[in-house]
């Protein structure tokens, strides 16, 4: 098979870690030390324990989302052929909030409570790949050769969802809407331990499992028909895509709620520093820097402007002004 | 205004085929407010009137108060869709699709902080200058999309409002503001009581306004080009346009909050049915606006009462579905 030739083709030509690559991982490591150690109270000569512990799960929370966020966007990229779209943009997180609403919804406050983060992370995660293989097959057929169409039909399910979200919830009683309150801002104050374990499991997986891929990821990425005529099975692929796409979005949802702009920030901001469109070096450098503005930010906003839990607000902002400068400059292909 | 669109305009008065479907618009409209005065919490018959002078109170207070809200809401709304639709020349835009919503917001945001004594008129004018603002930066921002990419201009819009509302959502954090916002957020009327919708006559008067020049808003809708070679004003035509909107919308959402897709989806579902003169559908627009609205208004009593879910949700989920089958049904030029 052509795909088995992808492969091999990958493990010829393994080329040396990118320079860029690493001055990335530098400045990540960079941002999580500033993260860990400014402003930690000393008490008799060592850190604070509960402080300490309380950082290190933050950050790893952190990273974990920007991880997810910066594949997941890459990815949708790929799929979808265009350079200014993202899964929140498309109402994958939308998707997510709607069904834990419908999860909580169906099976009553007490047996979702019951489930700990772990368990309900899964539940939700599961629940999430089957709605968003659904929903998001059919769309990408349909709209298939029209980006316009895609990114309006998609911006418009985000607000359908959204709102059918909203509706089922004032159809909730308040102690269930409580539970599924939390859930809807981006909160980086508080992350779930439980969840964080299942999440980052999740994301390492993904990780692997697309790094091995990177070739196959290239020529997928000329279109379907092309990269169908040189023998990849696209079909199957874009399926298992959507599925790791819907997995990463529960991973960053979950964990701190939608953010809606990260992802297109980021992506440019690989593209212009990568000058390439091979995944190889792709994935990494948007995961990376995507936890580089997740950390560095949250160090800013928390440490010296002493603000709380208003960077997703200030990411919207400027996502979003990008998203229109991208669109005016014909960025739209 | 000039004398060419005078002689356009003809009689003033609609087309005899279109006069048949106001009147049923109309009547069908007046039914379903008769019904909208009945519905609640506190069922009422039309013979309880005449013995219960309590039940007379109920319908002076709240019942009949609401059921006006509701319809001048809804039609002025649809009204405000019907022209921004012309004047941007898009048939994907709305209020809510521009940013003007969104600016109307921050203005009534700073208003509160700044100065939060100000009486409710004096907000709703900030609103409606920053609304103004907010809609010209979008008309800006709109020319310079190629006419041949007619869903960018909504996608802009949307994202334009997104930032809009993130500036919103920081100054209402930082301020401890977020559930004030909220508020304006879900268009509703369960709080509307006679002496506290009052300034939605206003609305009603300017979409009133809107109609004694709907022959030039007709012409502007072919273009820049195109109306200034028939003699209209065009730049006259546009700013009173967008005042039109800037100030329907500020008026609406400071009274009921925040409604999406009315704008949008009832000039579509008229214009298919009766095309794009104003002079004809614009009644039509109104009527199906308040219709719609007053429809919703009263599912959202009924799904679960004796709670209430908004009528800005219930619109929304339709709207937003409804919206959904028309892009993806439409033919591959429109």
């Amino acid at each position: 098979m052509a795909e088995a030739a992808l492969w091999r083709m990958r493990g010829r030509r393994r080329a040396p870690l990118d320079r860029r690559l690493l001055v990335l991982a530098g400045l990540l490591i960079g941002a999580a030390a500033s993260f860990i150690s400014w402003g930690l109270p000393w008490s008799d000569g060592a850190p604070s324990a509960y402080i300490l512990q309380l950082r290190a799960t933050k950050l790893a929370g952190l990273i974990c989302v920007g991880t997810a966020i910066g594949l997941a966007t890459v990815l949708f990229q790929t799929l979808s052929n265009n350079r200014i779209l993202t899964p929140s943009i498309m109402g994958f997180d939308a998707l997510f909030l709607l069904m834990q609403s419908v999860l909580v919804m169906m099976f009553g406050l007490a047996s979702m409570a019951q489930l700990s983060g772990f368990a309900g992370f899964l539940l939700n995660a599961g629940v999430m790949m089957v709605a968003a293989l659904v929903l998001f097959t059919g769309l990408l057929r349909r709209t298939r050769g029209d980006i316009q169409l895609m990114i309006l039909v998609g911006v418009v399910i985000a607000v359908l969802l959204r709102t059918l979200a909203v509706f089922l919830q004032r159809l909730m009683d308040p102690s269930a809407f409580a539970v599924v309150q939390t859930r809807m801002f981006a909160q980086f104050g508080s992350i779930d331990r439980g969840a964080l374990l299942a999440a980052a499991g999740v994301t390492l997986l993904a990780t692997l499992w697309l790094l091995r891929r990177a070739a196959l990821l290239d020529v997928a990425a000329l279109g379907r028909d092309q990269a169908r005529s040189l023998g990849v099975r696209y079909d199957r692929l874009q399926m298992q895509l959507l599925c790791i796409i819907a997995a990463l979005v529960s991973v960053s949802t979950a964990l701190v709620g939608p953010i809606a702009f990260l992802g297109l920030l980021v992506t440019s901001l690989a593209h212009s520093l990568m000058q390439s469109h091979r995944h190889a070096l792709l994935l990494p450098a948007s995961a990376l820097i995507a936890a580089i503005v997740l950390v560095a930010g949250q160090t800013l906003f928390e440490r010296l402007l002493q603000l709380q839990s208003s960077l997703a607000i200030v990411i919207e902002f400027c996502g979003g002004l990008l998203f229109i400068l991208l669109l005016m400059r014909g960025k739209l292909r | 205004m000039a004398e060419a669109t005078g002689s356009i305009s003809g009689l003033g008065r609609p087309g005899r085929s279109a006069r048949g479907a106001i009147c049923l618009c109309l009547f069908v409209l007046m039914l379903l407010a008769g019904l909208s005065c009945v519905i609640g919490v506190n069922q009422t018959s039309p013979l309880a009137l005449l013995q219960d002078p309590e039940a007379a109170q109920l319908l002076l207070i709240s019942r009949i108060p609401r059921t006006l809200a509701v319809i001048l809401t809804g039609a002025t709304m649809a009204v405000a869709g019907v022209i921004m639709q012309l004047l941007v020349r898009n048939r994907f835009v709305e209020p809510g699709t521009t940013g003007t919503n969104e600016a109307a917001m921050l203005g009534l945001l700073g208003a509160t902080l700044l100065a939060p004594a100000l009486p409710i008129f004096t907000k709703m004018l900030c609103a409606a200058v920053a609304a103004l603002l907010g809609t010209l930066v979008f008309l800006a921002l709109a020319r310079r999309i190629p006419p041949q990419q007619p869903l960018l201009v909504p996608l802009v819009g949307l994202v334009y409002g997104g930032i809009l509302a993130a500036a919103a959502g920081f100054i209402a954090f930082q301020a401890d503001l977020l559930q004030y916002l909220a508020i304006w957020m879900s268009g509703e009327f369960s709080g509307v009581l006679s002496g506290r919708y009052e300034l939605l006559w206003l609305a009603g008067l300017l979409a009133g306004l809107a109609y004694l020049v709907a022959d030039q808003f007709t012409i502007a809708g072919l273009g820049e080009m195109a109306s200034r070679g028939l003699g209209l004003r065009y730049g006259q035509v546009l700013g009173f346009g967008v005042v039109v909107v800037s100030l329907v919308s500020a008026l609406v959402i400071v009274t009921v909050g925040v409604l999406p897709f009315v704008g949008l989806v009832v000039p579509n579902l008229v214009s298919r049915i009766m095309g794009d003169n104003l002079r004809d559908s614009l009644p039509v627009v109104a009527a199906t606006g308040a219709g719609l609205l007053l429809i919703c208004d009263m599912l959202g009593r009924l799904l679960r009462a004796p709670y209430e879910i908004p009528a800005g949700t219930v619109f929304g989920l339709f709207g937003a579905a409804l919206f959904l089958v028309m892009l993806l049904r439409r033919p591959a030029h429109g």
